[in-house]
Parts: C-alpha cells; sequence; structure tokens
C-alpha cells in the first residue's frame, strides 16, 4: 500500500469520525454565538447532542399513508453526507476514493441529499410538506450555476477538478489564495454554502412559521430517530459545506504525508477552521433579517455574477 | 460472412415478416407476433451495431432497389453506434407495445406501420449514399407520422399535433434535401465517400448554405429550439412505445445527421462560427426546453420538453467539440465529442424508461395530468420504480446515467480554458466567454431537471391520490413491465458501469476528429490527455456501505424499537383532503415567478360576486396557462401570413372550369416562352 493510499483511508476514517462528532457541536457553537450576541445565555454548545441522544431513543413513527421514501430519505440524506465527509479533503489531502473526490461529484451529491429530503416533503401529501420541497429545490436549481462557475473558476489553476489537485496546488502557490479570482470565486460560494445550509437571509433554521419556512416545512412530520437523523445530518451538510470552503481557500494545517503528528494536526486546524467559520457565518446571522423567498434569486443571480466574474478574472487578471 | 452483414439482413428480414404478420395474423394474436418479430429486428439492430462498434465496416450496393441511384449501405463507428441504440429502444419499445397495442392498437395498420418505423430508424444510420440516407428519411418521418395519428379516433388533439408534426417535418425534408444536394451536386455519384472527396472544392460560402440547411432540417428533426414546436406536440400524443421510439430513437438522428454533415462529409470545410451556431443553439434548447418542462403538468408533454433539453445538452457537447478542433485541441474536440454520443446513449435509456413508464400511468389512469394523479406508489409499485429509476436517471444527479455524461462534458469545457499561465494565443477570446456560459447553462440546467422530475416523481407518484383514476390505478400487464423492466437495467448499467460503453464511444469521437482516444479502458472514468477521473462504481459502494452504517450504528447504540403509525399532523383540522395537497402546478409555482420575464405565463382570475352583495363572492376562477412564448412570436405571424395569403388566393379558384383551363394554357405559354428566351 503506498503512502498516500495510506494516508487516505486513515485520513478519510478520521475525518468522517471528527465531522459526525463535531457536526451537532458545531451548531451548538453557532446556536450559542448568536445567543450570547442577542443577551441571551444559551444552552451550551452540546444541547444538540443531548437533544439527538433523546432523539434517537424514542420511538420511530411512521405518518399514515407515507411510503418508503418517507422512511428511507433521512437514511440516505445522512449516508450522502457520511461519503462527502469521507473523501473530502477535511483532515488530509489524499482520498481514500480519488476516483470520488471530484468537486463535481460532490456537489452533486450534496444536492442528492437535498432530493432524497424534498422527496419525502412531497410523500407526507401535506401542504407543508409540498411547500417545504418546491421552496427547496428552486433554490437549489438556482444555486447549482453558481456553484458549478465557481468550481469553474477554482479548477483552471489547478488543471483538474479533483478536490485533492485543487488543494495541492493551493499549497504550492500560497499566493493564489488573493488572486482576484479566488476571492471572488470565495464571495460566491459563500452565497452558495448560506442558501444551501439553510442559514440567514435565505431561511431562518430557527423558525416554525409557515410563511418563512423552507427546510422545516419538509421536515415537519419526522419525529423520534427519522429525526434525529434529519438533524444530525442537516448538522453534518453544514460542517462539510464550511470544511469545503475553509480547505478549498485556506489549506494550510492539513495533513499531506502519513503520520499521527500530520494527523493530529490537520484534525485541530480543521476544526479550528470550521469552528471560527460557523462563529463568524453566526455572528453576521444576528445583523440580518430572511429576505422575502422571491428576492433570494436576486441575492443568487449576484453571487452568479461574482462566480463568473471569477473565471473571467482567472483568465484576463492572470 | 460479415456479422454486420448478417444481422441487418435478419433485421430486415424479421421486420417485413413483421409486416406480413400485421396483416395476416388474426386481431387476438396479432400484437404479441408483431411485437416479437419487432423485438428480434431491434436485437439484430443492436448485434449489428455492436459488431460495426468493435471495428467490422460492412458496405454494400443495391442497385435493384431504387431505380437510378440504387441503395448503398455503409455501417462505420458513428453510424453503428446510432444503429446500436435505435435498435436496443426498439427491442424495450416493441415488448412494451405487445401489451400496450390491446387498447385500440391493435388494427392492421398500426401494427403493420410499427415494424417500418422500427427499419426505419435502423437504416437511416446505415445509409452510404444521400439518395438512401433520403429515402430511410422520409421512411422514417412517413411512418412515425401514420403512428402518431394512430388514436386520433380518441382525442381530437392528435389530429392537430399531426398536422404540426407533418408540416414540420417536411420542412425539415426540404431543408436537408437542398442541403445535401447542394454537397452532391459536384461529387461524382451521390455516395458519401464520393461527397467526402469533393468536399474540399466547396467555396466557403456554398459549404456554410449546405451546413446551415443541414443544421435547420436535422435540428428540427432534435426538437431545437426554435424549430421544436412540433415536438411537445407529437410525442405526448403519439402512443407510450411509439413516443418513446420517437423521443429515445428519432430524435439522435437529427444528432447523427449534423454530426455526419459537419464532422464528416463537411469536415474539411468546417469553420467555427458553424460550431458556435451549434453551441449556442443547443443552449438555448437546453435552458428553454428545461424551463418549459418545469411548469408543464402533463407527463407526457413534460418529457418531450425535456426531450428538447437533452438534445440541447448533446449539441452543446457538439459544437464545444468542433470549437475545439477548430482552435486546434483534437483532445478535447474528441472528448466533448464523446460526452455528446454518451448523452444520446444514456438519454436513449432513460428516457425509453420514462416514456414506458408514463405510458404505463396512461394505460393505468386514463390521464396524462399530474394534478390528477399521485399515490400511484400503492397500485402501481413497479412501475413507480422504473419512473423513479429513469427520473434519477435523467436529473443529472449521481449515481445516475446522465450524471456521468454530463459530467463528462463538463470537464471538456473546464479545460477548454488554458491555464493563466499558458500562452494567450492558446485561447481566442470566444473561447474565454463561450465555455464559462456553457458551464452556466449545462448548471441551470442540471438544476432545472432535478426540479422537474422530482416534480414529475413526487407529485405523480408519491403522497396521495388526487382523483379516483389514480386512486384504483392497477399494475400493468407483464409485457409491459418487461419493457421497462429492459430499459431499466439498461439505465442502470449505464450509470455504474459506463466504461463498457465509454471507451468505444471515445474511439468513434476520436476517429472523427482525428486524436487519440479520449478515455482509458478501465473499470473509473479515465480521460486521456487532460486530467479527472471518475469511477461510478465506487460512488455506489461507498453510498451502499454508508447507507448501511446509518442504519446499523443507532440500532445498535440507542436500540431498536417497533414503529408506530401516526396520523399526519393537520393543524387539528381534522382528516386532511387531496385538495389541500401541492399539486404539480403549485410545485413549480416558485420558479415559474422567477422565470416570468421568459416564460410569460397567462393567468386569469375570475371573481363572480354575490347577485344581493358585491362584498361576497360567489365564485372564484383561477386559470393559468404558459404559452410557448417562441411559438407565438415565430409561428403565429407566419401561420397567420400563410393564412391571408390562402384567403387572397382563394379569389383565384372560383370553381370555373373555363377559368381553370385558361390558367393552364397562360402557363404552357409562360413556360415555353421562358424556354425560348432562355
Amino acid at each position: 500500500m503506498t503512502d498516500s493510499t495510506t494516508l487516505g483511508l486513515v485520513g478519510g476514517l478520521l475525518q468522517a469520525v471528527v465531522i459526525v462528532a463535531g457536526a451537532p457541536l458545531l451548531v451548538g457553537l453557532m446556536r450559542q454565538v448568536r445567543a450570547r450576541m442577542e443577551g441571551r445565555v444559551g444552552a451550551g454548545i452540546t444541547q444538540p447532542w443531548r437533544d439527538l441522544r433523546k432523539q434517537f431513543r424514542k420511538e420511530p413513527i411512521t405518518p399514515r399513508g407515507t411510503s418508503e421514501v418517507f422512511r428511507a430519505a433521512p437514511v440516505a440524506m445522512v449516508a450522502i453526507t457520511l461519503v462527502v465527509a469521507a473523501i473530502a479533503p477535511f483532515v488530509t489531502a489524499a482520498s481514500p476514493l480519488p476516483g470520488v473526490a471530484d468537486l463535481f461529484v460532490v456537489v452533486a451529491l450534496l444536492a442528492t441529499g437535498t432530493v432524497a429530503i424534498a422527496l419525502a416533503g412531497i410523500d407526507t401529501g401535506t401542504a407543508f410538506g409540498g411547500m417545504g420541497a418546491s421552496r427547496e429545490t428552486t433554490i437549489l436549481a438556482l444555486v447549482e450555476p453558481t456553484a458549478l462557475v465557481a468550481i469553474f473558476a477554482l479548477s483552471v489553476r489547478a488543471g483538474s477538478t479533483n478536490l485533492s489537485a485543487i488543494v495541492d496546488s493551493t499549497l504550492a502557490e500560497p499566493s493564489a489564495v488573493l488572486s482576484p479570482a479566488a476571492l471572488l470565486a470565495a464571495a460566491a460560494l459563500v452565497l452558495v454554502i448560506v442558501a444551501e445550509t439553510g442559514r440567514l437571509p435565505v431561511d431562518n433554521p430557527a423558525t416554525h412559521l409557515e410563511l418563512t419556512m423552507v427546510h422545516e416545512a419538509m421536515v415537519l412530520e419526522y419525529a423520534g430517530p427519522d429525526l434525529a437523523l434529519i438533524e444530525l445530518g442537516s448538522a453534518m451538510r453544514s460542517a462539510v459545506y464550511l470544511g469545503l470552503l475553509a480547505n478549498l481557500f485556506v489549506p494550510w494545517g492539513i495533513a499531506t504525508e502519513a503520520g499521527v503528528l500530520a494527523l493530529l494536526v490537520g484534525v485541530v486546524a480543521f476544526v479550528v477552521k470550521v469552528g471560527v467559520l460557523g462563529a463568524a457565518l453566526a455572528a453576521a446571522e444576528v445583523f440580518l433579517a430572511k429576505v422575502r423567498l422571491f428576492r433570494v434569486p436576486e441575492l443568487l443571480a449576484g453571487s452568479f455574477l461574482l462566480a463568473l466574474l471569477a473565471v473571467t478574472a482567472s483568465y484576463v487578471l492572470a | 460472412m460479415n456479422t454486420v452483414e448478417v444481422a441487418l439482413g435478419c433485421a430486415a428480414g424479421s421486420a417485413l415478416l413483421a409486416v406480413l404478420a400485421a396483416l395476416v395474423v388474426r386481431r387476438r394474436a396479432r400484437p404479441a407476433v408483431v411485437g416479437t418479430l419487432t423485438a428480434i429486428t431491434g436485437a439484430a439492430g443492436v448485434v449489428a451495431g455492436a459488431a460495426a462498434l468493435l471495428g467490422e465496416r460492412f458496405a454494400v450496393e443495391l442497385p435493384w432497389i431504387v431505380p437510378l441511384s440504387g441503395i448503398a449501405l455503409t455501417v462505420d463507428g458513428l453510424g453503428a453506434a446510432f444503429l446500436a441504440v435505435s435498435g436496443a429502444v426498439a427491442v424495450a419499445a416493441a415488448i412494451y407495445g405487445i401489451g400496450y397495442s390491446h387498447h385500440g392498437l391493435d388494427s392492421r395498420g398500426v401494427q403493420a406501420t410499427f415494424p417500418l418505423f422500427v427499419l426505419s430508424l435502423l437504416l437511416v444510420p446505415a445509409a452510404g449514399s444521400i439518395t438512401t440516407f433520403l429515402v430511410c428519411w422520409e421512411l422514417m418521418a412517413l411512418t412515425s407520422l401514420v403512428l402518431v395519428v394512430s388514436e386520433h379516433r380518441r382525442r381530437a388533439e392528435v389530429a392537430s399535433a399531426a398536422r404540426w408534426y407533418a408540416v414540420m417535418t417536411h420542412l425539415g425534408f426540404v431543408a436537408v434535401l437542398i442541403g445535401l444536394l447542394i454537397l452532391s451536386a459536384p461529387a461524382d455519384g451521390d455516395t458519401f465517400a464520393a461527397v467526402r472527396a469533393a468536399a474540399a472544392d466547396l467555396s466557403p460560402a456554398v459549404a456554410g448554405t449546405a451546413f446551415v440547411l443541414c443544421l435547420a432540417g436535422f435540428g428540427s428533426k432534435s426538437g431545437i429550439v426554435p424549430l421544436h414546436a412540433w415536438l411537445p406536440r407529437a410525442h405526448p400524443e403519439a402512443p407510450s412505445h411509439v413516443s418513446a421510439l420517437m423521443s429515445a430513437a428519432m430524435v439522435n438522428l437529427g444528432v447523427y445527421g449534423i454530426v455526419r454533415v459537419g464532422f464528416d462529409l463537411l469536415a474539411v470545410d468546417a469553420e467555427r462560427w458553424w460550431w458556435l451556431l451549434v453551441l449556442v443553439l443547443g443552449a438555448i434548447s437546453a435552458g428553454y426546453g428545461i424551463l418549459q418542462a418545469v411548469v408543464s403538468t402533463d407527463l407526457k408533454r413534460l418529457l418531450a420538453h425535456s426531450t428538447t433539453e437533452n438534445m440541447g445538452l448533446v449539441l452543446v457537447g457538439v459544437g464545444a467539440s468542433g470549437l475545439f478542433a477548430s482552435i486546434g485541441s483534437p483532445v478535447l474536440a474528441a472528448l466533448a465529442l464523446t460526452a455528446a454520443l454518451m448523452h444520446v446513449v444514456g438519454h436513449a435509456a432513460f428516457k425509453t424508461l420514462l416514456f414506458l413508464a408514463a405510458g404505463s400511468v396512461l394505460h393505468a389512469t386514463g390521464t396524462r395530468d399530474l394534478d390528477s394523479l399521485g399515490g400511484l406508489r400503492t397500485g402501481m409499485p413497479l412501475t413507480t420504480a422504473a419512473f423513479g429509476l429513469g427520473a434519477l436517471a435523467a436529473s443529472a444527479l449521481p449515481p445516475g446515467t446522465a450524471f456521468v455524461s454530463e459530467w463528462v462534458l463538463l470537464q471538456s469545457l473546464i479545460h477548454g480554458l488554458p491555464a493563466p499561465d499558458a500562452a494567450p494565443a492558446a485561447a481566442p477570446t470566444v473561447t474565454v466567454v463561450v465555455l464559462p456560459l456553457a458551464v452556466a447553462v449545462v448548471a441551470l440546467t442540471a438544476g432545472l431537471a432535478v426540479v422537474t422530475f422530482v416534480k414529475a416523481f413526487g407529485v405523480g407518484f408519491l403522497a396521495r391520490p388526487r382523483s379516483d383514476a389514480a386512486a384504483h390505478a392497477i399494475e400493468s400487464p407483464a409485457t409491459m413491465l418487461a419493457g421497462m423492466g429492459l430499459a431499466a437495467v439498461a439505465a442502470t448499467v449505464l450509470a455504474v458501469a459506463p466504461t463498457l460503453v465509454l471507451p468505444t464511444l471515445g474511439r468513434v469521437a476520436a476517429g472523427l476528429v482525428g486524436s487519440p482516444a479520449p478515455i482509458a479502458d478501465a473499470v473509473s472514468v479515465e480521460l486521456v490527455g487532460v486530467t479527472g477521473l471518475l469511477s461510478p462504481v465506487l460512488v455506489v459502494v461507498a453510498l451502499v456501505v454508508a447507507a448501511v452504517l446509518v442504519v446499523a450504528i443507532p440500532r445498535v447504540l440507542a436500540g431498536r424499537r417497533a414503529r408506530r403509525e401516526a396520523r399526519l399532523w393537520d393543524c387539528g383540522g381534522g382528516p386532511l383532503s387531496p385538495r389541500t395537497e401541492y399539486t404539480a402546478t403549485s410545485f413549480a409555482e416558485p420558479l415559474q415567478r422567477v422565470f416570468d420575464t421568459v416564460l410569460q405565463p397567462v393567468q386569469d382570475v375570475d371573481v363572480t360576486h354575490h347577485q344581493e352583495s358585491r362584498y361576497l363572492i360567489a365564485a372564484v376562477e383561477y386559470r393559468r396557462r404558459v404559452p410557448d412564448r417562441i411559438e407565438r412570436h415565430l409561428y403565429e405571424p407566419v401561420l397567420s401570413f400563410v393564412t391571408r395569403w390562402g384567403r387572397a388566393g382563394r379569389a383565384l379558384a372560383t370553381g370555373s372550369v373555363h377559368r381553370y383551363l385558361g390558367y393552364g394554357l397562360c402557363t404552357l405559354c409562360a413556360l415555353m416562352l421562358l424556354l425560348v428566351l432562355a
């Protein structure tokens, strides 16, 4: 077994464990930051894990009239996110499955997870489920062009869409991080991530008001262990997206060679980067209001423009 | 004896036998006999195509069939790919047709036309001369027209759809005819080899005219905007197995024509603007097609619009390939063309599956309106599974069929831009502008396709039934399920193991643009010449392992408790009626609003007030329609112009025989005069 395969396998396993264990803590951290800034005490960063433990022990409930799609969707969503957590460069630059660690594959896989939940929302046959699914897929469709064009901008420099290759090229050429192309692409990807993880100003994760909710409307019928999976999956998605953002633009600290110390540094660097990004996102949210659903396309059109400028800049301002 | 020759002979023989059987066999047994023989025709087509793809070449001239020019058949790599695809679609459609035909489609005429249509689909890509090609092309148009009208007694819209189809397909034929005649005029004979040899002598203007004419004619067959108007009419109105053949096999032949003319016959004359035109038309078709699909509520119409979208994506690949060839990067040209061919193959598989499943729904419920379907999973579990698989394949999500080809397409587009430190001359400005926009269009299309198929599958098959017909739907007969099963297997294999066909298609594309093969022979999709690696098998394996872990770990840690049924949350208002469910219309409403300026929907709200008081409302009526905007602005003026001239011309025809004789005399005199003067 070569060195990079070992690193990929060990690192992949390690980062999957870190993300599963750490994602609820990330959510807890973001809530805590918001609470403190809003002058509340907050429930502490381990509260999401306590909630999950409670939900997992409950009795599973199937709403009448729903099908296998409803029951399989949470599993599919968490499984897809788990695969992404294992293969993308979070703790190590090497991937256990190089044939999957492609930026297009990762973005499309995460979209598949959204689709699974949207189908479950429709499957309930309630107005809320359909409404949430409709809104979520609309946002998904509009985010896709931005995401792919931003990927384009990132991959022009590396000459590949492989995640490890992109990370390696940034490590080899640190000044590229401050190039206009990279900055514009980063700005576009931040908006993509805000929309995909359902944060303000696109969606408010704390609301249950029918006029405004998007993600929560789809999962309204879930309870018990199924709900726990959904919550865990959403938290993992946030961690994965923030981790991608962090390591695509600021990959330092990531383990490039096998070794306990390198992996340890990789884990710490990853946790710190995602924590800082999450805290920053939560802090920014305090100052934002949710925009109307039909203003979201304008926001996304803006981010698309940034991504397109990033591609042009990578060529013109080289 | 050559395998291709034997297989093509078998195909022709069994098709003719099927025609004969349709005419003599009793009505009860007719669909089974004709369907079986047609399936054999299709299978023979697959064998012929596969043998030719593996390297066997075949050419034959049969001068005795058509007077003056005779028939010439040549199967090369490009033709073989399309031949195999047509054959495979025909096998599934023919088997499905056995069960589907028992409802008014078992008349002699319809049953005898079906095998002829399949045969023409096999012969068009095998044609080796312009006459042969045009004869087969017209046979294909006429037989499909007959099949489109086969249900005209049941639904009034069929006749109108068939008229649109007849007119547009023949205008397209005229364009192709003129284009190909321009090519064959200076050539010595009309075989493709002769045309290819004479192409170098054509002036750029003549070659360009011929290409644009062929593009218009072939593009209209593929449903390319703005010549798409017939497609969302004719494909839904045809019987479903015929829709599958039209949407999965016939439209491909338009692409075949464009590739054959642009990359083969006129390869030496090809100019950059041709391919930019193809790329732009493809991008517009992809975007416009999927936008129309998002807002349509008719299941088969939605699929027809999605055909326009997919053919648009194929043309984006073809156009990009030509563009790369013109800027001197044959490796990328081969890659883009491979992506286009792969998308043709994948689209054929999932569109067959989707149309057959839609036909199964129509068969069981009698409606194609998504707003009155829903809840089909209880009555029709297999059809639901088939449609779900097709929807996954069509929405370009991993692990789906279309994802692989779109990934290859995106890879070719992304590598089209050189690294910033490369010499600036390596990429002309046009590619710097076009390629990112092409990526954006492909991405937007992919995103909207997800919405379209989530809507079609979720609203149509999941949730609760929105009508009695949907509530009492029962599963289709075994032959229909077998047809769907074949298509489902093909779509799955192409999604999980695309490298069974990708390297072969890569070699075909490489042969056309003159480059080394762009895809390595490996289990994973491995690009040669540029970096890129995708392993669909590993994606599936990783997902399965992760799913097992996700199910197992919580059970081990938290224990397992029995599932309990509970009421849906109904806001305390009692059991929810299906009227409270989201429909296909409401599902697509946000996107319709977002793309308001493009789609320009027409909405009417009629409020009827109470007689006694204006403050009380008796009824509210809401109507919404999304008319095809291009159609309204492009076709309606032409149609009204033709109608006006028709009315004006009516004054000439008074019914007097003397007058008509006078017209004849005048024409004759004018002709004589012309001959004397010339």
